[in-house]
């Protein structure tokens, strides 16, 4: 997929993140739109997988580790052919496979189920040892909040996966410099974070978030690395691309109501058409 | 007589691990440095490559087991019952429990019998905390015959078990020519109709030997080893009440939430009938042998004896 094409694509997962967190009246979106543009090269162009056969043993894997933006996932998911993007209006209601954070039983994709922050990269971490144990070529895929590293035990995980060097492990930060309680530098400064995963014996990588010829770069470069786990440190936006919401902490959980939601889509759709303009 | 052998569970479970590593590729153990005290050294010396030391570390050891069993493998995740159940808790319950995947928790040093490391480490809390975790099996075996039988059966099961091991050598009492596990399902080791004694792992020897002391009084005590504490026999335990009229549990664990309240779940349910639970009674443990703590806490011939015998006049 080109570049032009992967940006349509995450303007439609983006659409996808806002309708359902509308529909739902509570869920993550800052943290959904901030990712969107990584979840969508993910699933759109990076991973070996398969939305007809989503258990396919060989398949890449790609765990949540930032649950809460199962929205992103969803809409990535939906998107991608796993469930119909009509499904997404469903989200967080009482039975749809949606449910708040991703449960793998639930829905078709989803490899982990995950939402305490801190576990998700020590699953995947696991998934990748076993990849290594049993000499398969699944690569596997995590994604965390920056706030999320100062659980200790993502630290945990980093210094397993150096020590092994799993380097059919790619841990992306999505560093949107915002959490619950406000800027990461004000609540428990993280920084800096490509820093630490360098002394936890990972290749870091550093780009823009938001940019597909740098994200393209920075997964090849992974690939190409031997040796060694990658982390990919992310600048994002939060709530890119719905003009009320970019780097405001007050939306990281919180939906919008009919207006907002009205003016979020028009954001989008102006987007959109700006992209198609190019 | 002949002279009892005496073996430690823990042992049994890394003696088992080998067997079955011996049989099937996708076995993984784990630990988190403690290969030497959960016995899983003995596995990493037949099958060094399947033997994963994670360092200490056990919330990122539990979640490792889960990556690990999502992608096909069974891994067995090794480390004392204080960190297996207590430090992980919360990630047993959501990366384990909650996706119910087929991961294998070996919890050793559990209960007072732990000894002279003191309360620290004497976890009489982990069957309370695992019984609460939807989908968790939870097996506290007696001897090295069933800890042995007990870790196969948990291999050969789709689904997360927690395995309770000791520390301390316990005898050995089960004939392996004879013996059968079944998940789920206790075993009457002494028919009687005075009392019925519900006992699981170390209590077990201990509450034979109460039975034969309580005989000698005239009280035909009826004895249940319960090696499968979820999902409880609660049909056995049932039959068993309305026989005998009185229930004593005995349990190297807190009286809250282990095997007595499990046993008293059921009965206050479906059969209510008077229940006596020997245990530890809301404290710590403390520095002391294991045959010391074991008496002081009265889970012993003599202190099983001494409660039944006052419950059943």
């Amino acid at each position: 997929m080109d570049n032009l094409e992967l940006k349509k694509t995450a303007n439609e997962v983006r659409k996808g993140i806002v309708t359902g967190v509308h529909a739902a009246k509570a869920g993550h979106p800052g943290g959904s739109l901030s990712c969107a543009d990584i979840m969508t090269y993910l699933y759109f162009e990076e991973m070996n997988i398969d939305p007809k056969n989503p258990n396919k043993e060989d398949r890449d894997r790609f765990v949540l580790s930032k649950g809460h933006v199962a929205p992103a996932l969803y809409a990535a998911l939906a998107n991608r052919g796993y469930f119909p993007v009509e499904e997404l209006t469903t989200l967080r209601k009482l039975g749809s496979h949606l449910q708040g954070h991703p449960c793998m039983q639930h829905t078709p994709g989803v490899d982990m189920s995950s939402g305490s922050l801190g576990q998700g990269i020590s699953v995947a971490t696991g998934m990748a040892l076993s990849a290594k144990l049993s000499n398969d070529d699944y690569r596997v895929y995590t994604l965390l909040g920056d706030g999320e590293i100062a659980e200790g035990q993502v630290w945990e995980a980093a210094m397993f996966a150096g020590f092994k060097k799993l380097d059919n492990f790619v841990v992306i930060v999505d560093n949107n410099g915002l959490q619950i309680d406000g800027r990461i530098e004000d609540v428990c400064d993280p920084n800096p974070i490509p820093d630490k995963f360098k002394a936890f014996n990972f290749h870091v990588i550093e780009i823009d978030g938001h940019d597909f010829d740098q994200i393209r770069a920075a997964f090849k470069e992974a690939k190409e690395t031997k040796g060694m786990p990658t982390a990919i440190v992310a600048k994002t936006t939060k709530g890119k691309g719905v003009s009320f919401m970019e780097d405001q902490a007050g939306w990281h959980g919180k939906a919008p109501n009919d207006e907002q939601y009205a003016q979020a889509m028009a954001d989008l759709e102006k987007v959109g058409e700006a992209i198609c303009q190019k | 007589m002949s002279e009892v052998i005496k073996i430690a569970t823990r042992t049994s479970y890394g003696n088992a691990l080998v067997e079955l590593g011996n049989e099937h590729d996708d076995l993984v153990v784990l630990t988190a440095d403690l290969a030497a005290a959960t016995m899983t050294n003995i596995f990493d010396k037949a099958h060094p490559d399947k033997h994963i030391n994670c360092g200490i570390a056990e919330a990122n050891m539990t979640c490792i087991a889960a990556g690990l069993a999502a992608t096909g493998k069974v891994p067995f995740a090794s480390t004392f019952a204080m960190f297996a159940a207590g430090r992980a808790f919360e990630q047993v319950r959501n990366s384990i429990g909650y996706p119910h995947l087929n991961v294998k928790i070996g919890a050793t040093h559990a209960g007072v019998s732990v000894g002279e490391d003191g309360a620290s480490h004497q976890c009489n809390e982990d069957i309370a905390l695992m019984r609460t975790i939807p989908g968790m099996v939870i097996i506290n075996p007696a001897d090295d015959v069933e800890a042995r039988a007990a870790v196969k059966a948990a291999y050969e099961y789709n689904g997360p078990v927690y395995l309770r091991f000791g520390r301390a050598a316990v005898p050995v009492f089960n004939d392996e020519a004879t013996y059968k596990f079944e998940m789920g399902k206790g075993i009457v080791l002494k028919e009687g109709k005075d009392v019925t004694i519900v006992c699981s792992g170390l209590t077990v020897p201990e509450s034979m030997e109460a039975a034969k002391m309580l005989a000698a009084d005239g009280i035909d005590a009826e004895v249940i080893n319960i090696h499968t504490i979820k999902p409880l026999d609660e049909d056995l335990i049932i039959a068993s009440a309305k026989k005998t009229g009185k229930v004593v549990t005995a349990e190297e664990h807190s009286v809250i939430g282990g095997l007595g309240s499990a046993v008293c779940d059921a009965l206050a349910e479906k059969c209510p009938t008077p229940v006596k639970k020997i245990g530890m009674y809301d404290c710590f443990g403390e520095s002391g042998s294991a045959a010391q703590l074991v008496h002081k806490y009265g889970l012993d011939a003599e202190g099983i004896y001494n409660v039944t015998k006052a419950f059943v006049k």
